[in-house]
């Protein structure tokens, strides 16, 4: 026989007593380290979490562990000995970071809108093949994180083709340095462009079963609706960037807004959110691979020169201060033989002066401002890293968020340590 | 309105302060001759002429000169699409400037990067710890004068404090060379101390 017992605790004074006490016990806070060798934060990210419970009350993100300092290194080389080092920022978009690079220092020279339009256009879909390749891996390592693994595999066998479409045009799969500045290493191959058109119409199909598993599932949507919320005014108080600052809604790519390159000859839309949580910058990054796969079609069909090339459309500079001449001229001319020898030894020859140029990369704005004193080395190069200023907003992002929901709010903000320690 | 414009209001506005604004490549730059008024032409460009995103801080070293360091502000409005440069310059006897953290959140991490790498102090911000290297760290490692190999510091090394239990052990081989020993974070030991390498075979890091 069941009985039931009331507890009465008579006066408000010792029922004042009672409560504080209850509260001494749930104010009691554990601090436990996250990282910085743990599967969740892609790389080496530590967080020194201050936990009520399960419940996180304090955040101090520990960035730096990645540190290279590629900054010291860049003043102490010639601009293009530093586009292999633009590879190892975001080392899941090389493509993009070297097309970023080449562009900073073209502004720089003042030859940035003078570029060759074959150029521009490869330029476009390296560009564009990095996104995809480095949204990709954000969504697969986000999935699986969360939970979904199979969706880790599909996006997997998807990269797999664009590295092989990169080591096509650049000879590498993932140290491209591909870009030179004024240009590029040298003409993509002729079946470049069927590669792509076989690699959009497989892509189409991957990405539309990884939206089945995904964009309806239950389980999906209640982890990643309403979690990890940043209104339009934090976005742009915190300065993100990218799917990240789009996913809450503030309608600003450089692609639009600073048109370089081509963009502006090509029909695409901006992927935007609206409630600026989780599943708003997934389903925007779901969003741009589709808007980027719209591009490449476009450039496919647009690219000067088509796919042969046989109308001998430069792709560089052509200006013997800027650019390497032919290995042919190099042996029989004198005049070519001095370029090739300055532009070697010394680098090109930029004009002092200062200047930023930002960059619509998968993660977010990647700048590079370069401060020249004239002459083949910058004096200052600064980088700035997306990932390092997406990444600043965690200590406020994450406190109210339970313990199991620090892997969703990092995979949403899709950061690569390698940018953000430099 | 365009960034030009905006840029001769806050000339207006500062009068002196300020210097003509120069274009270069399209980007227009101010100079501010007072370091310590940084706030004030922030919070006024904010609030006033819309640069609501704070694209980057940054740093220049111009060893040799005097004032030694420039620290460098770029400002976007995301509604009106302008961007302006804003440059100032500090000595090196101060060595900080105010903080902009109340005017962007996201100056934070930026003023902790430029305090870290290069050494300039920036007042009121309430966390101004290293961020790239590690804390304890004694060097700017941006700075011109530091060299790009790097420095030895008198720091413990970092990955072992003290001799590993396995040292001296059955898995530890004998050094291939004559400074391996020296070499080796494990046995760094303060200067003065008893050496911790149990190898009396070693005689001033050479084998007998």
């Amino acid at each position: 026989m069941a009985t039931v017992q009331d507890i009465e605790i008579p006066d408000s004074a010792a029922r004042a007593a009672a409560i504080e006490a209850t509260q001494d016990i749930q104010g009691e806070k554990m601090v436990l380290n996250m990282g910085p060798s743990h599967p969740a934060t892609h790389g080496v990210l530590r967080i020194v979490l201050e936990l009520d419970g399960e419940v996180i009350t304090k955040a101090d993100p520990d960035v730096g562990y990645l540190h290279r300092g590629d900054e010291k290194i860049a003043e102490n080389m010639t601009y293009t000995q530093f586009i292999p080092y633009t590879d190892r920022l975001d080392y899941l978009a090389p493509l993009a970071n070297n097309v970023a690079y080449a562009l900073a220092v073209e502004k720089l020279l003042g030859i940035h809108d003078k570029l060759p339009p074959r150029c521009q256009y490869i330029r476009v879909m390296c560009a564009e093949l990095a996104r995809i390749s480095s949204h990709l891996l954000g969504l697969g390592a986000f999935a699986m994180d969360t939970g979904a693994v199979t969706v880790f595999l599909l996006t997997f066998t998807e990269r797999e083709k664009i590295y092989n479409i990169a080591e096509a045009a650049s000879g590498a799969r993932l140290t491209n340095s591909y870009t030179r500045i004024g240009g590029l290493m040298r003409d993509v191959p002729p079946n470049w462009l069927a590669m792509i058109r076989v690699f959009l119409k497989e892509f189409a199909v991957a990405l539309e079963e990884a939206n089945t598993l995904l964009t309806r599932n239950r389980i999906w949507v209640d982890r990643l609706r309403d979690l990890g919320v940043v209104s339009k005014e934090m976005a742009i108080d915190y300065a993100l960037s990218g799917p990240n600052l789009r996913g809450s809604g503030v309608e600003f790519d450089l692609r639009k807004n600073q048109p370089y390159l081509c963009y502006k000859d090509l029909d695409f839309d901006v992927a935007l959110g609206s409630v600026g949580d989780c599943y708003d910058r997934y389903l925007v990054r779901m969003e741009e691979m589709k808007q980027s796969m719209r591009i490449l079609e476009q450039c496919c069909n647009k690219i000067p020169g088509g796919a042969e090339n046989k109308s001998h459309e430069p792709v560089s500079v052509q200006d013997g201060k800027i650019t390497l001449p032919s290995k042919q001229k190099v042996l029989t001319s004198m005049e070519e033989l001095i370029h090739q020898f300055m532009l070697v030894t010394e680098g090109v020859n930029c004009p002092p002066g200062e200047t930023y140029f930002g960059h619509e990369n998968p993660k977010g704005e990647l700048g590079f401002y370069i401060n020249s004193k004239g002459g083949g080395t910058p004096n200052r190069l600064k980088i700035r890293a997306p990932s390092f200023i997406n990444l600043s907003i965690l200590g406020e992002l994450l406190p109210g968020c339970m313990i199991s929901d620090v892997p969703v709010v990092l995979g949403s903000l899709d950061f690569v340590m390698g940018e953000s320690d430099r | 309105m365009s960034a030009l414009e905006s840029a001769n209001k806050i000339k207006a506005k500062f009068g002196d302060l300020i210097s003509e604004p120069t274009e270069f490549r399209g980007e227009i730059t101010v100079k501010l001759a007072a370091a310590e008024k940084i706030f004030d032409v922030c919070q006024f460009a904010k609030r006033s002429l819309g640069f609501d995103y704070l694209v980057d801080i940054c740093s220049v070293d111009n060893y040799g000169e005097d004032p030694r360091w420039t620290v460098i502000y770029h400002l976007r409005g995301v509604a009106n699409g302008h961007e302006l440069r804003i440059k100032t310059d500090v000595s090196e006897e101060k060595s900080e400037l105010p903080s902009v953290l109340p005017v962007w959140r996201t100056a934070n991490w930026h003023e902790r990067e430029v305090y870290d790498l290069m050494g300039i102090r920036f007042s009121g911000h309430p966390d101004l710890r290293r961020i790239l290297m590690w804390e304890g760290y004694p060097y700017h490692p941006l700075r011109k004068d530091f060299p790009l190999a790097g420095k030895p510091t008198d720091l413990p090394g970092v990955a072992f404090t003290k001799v590993t239990p396995m040292e001296g052990g059955p898995f530890v081989t004998l050094p291939s060379s004559s400074d391996s020993i020296a070499r080796e974070p494990r046995v760094r030991v303060p200067e003065g101390a008893a050496p911790a390498i149990s190898d009396q075979r070693l005689v001033g890091g050479k084998l007998k």
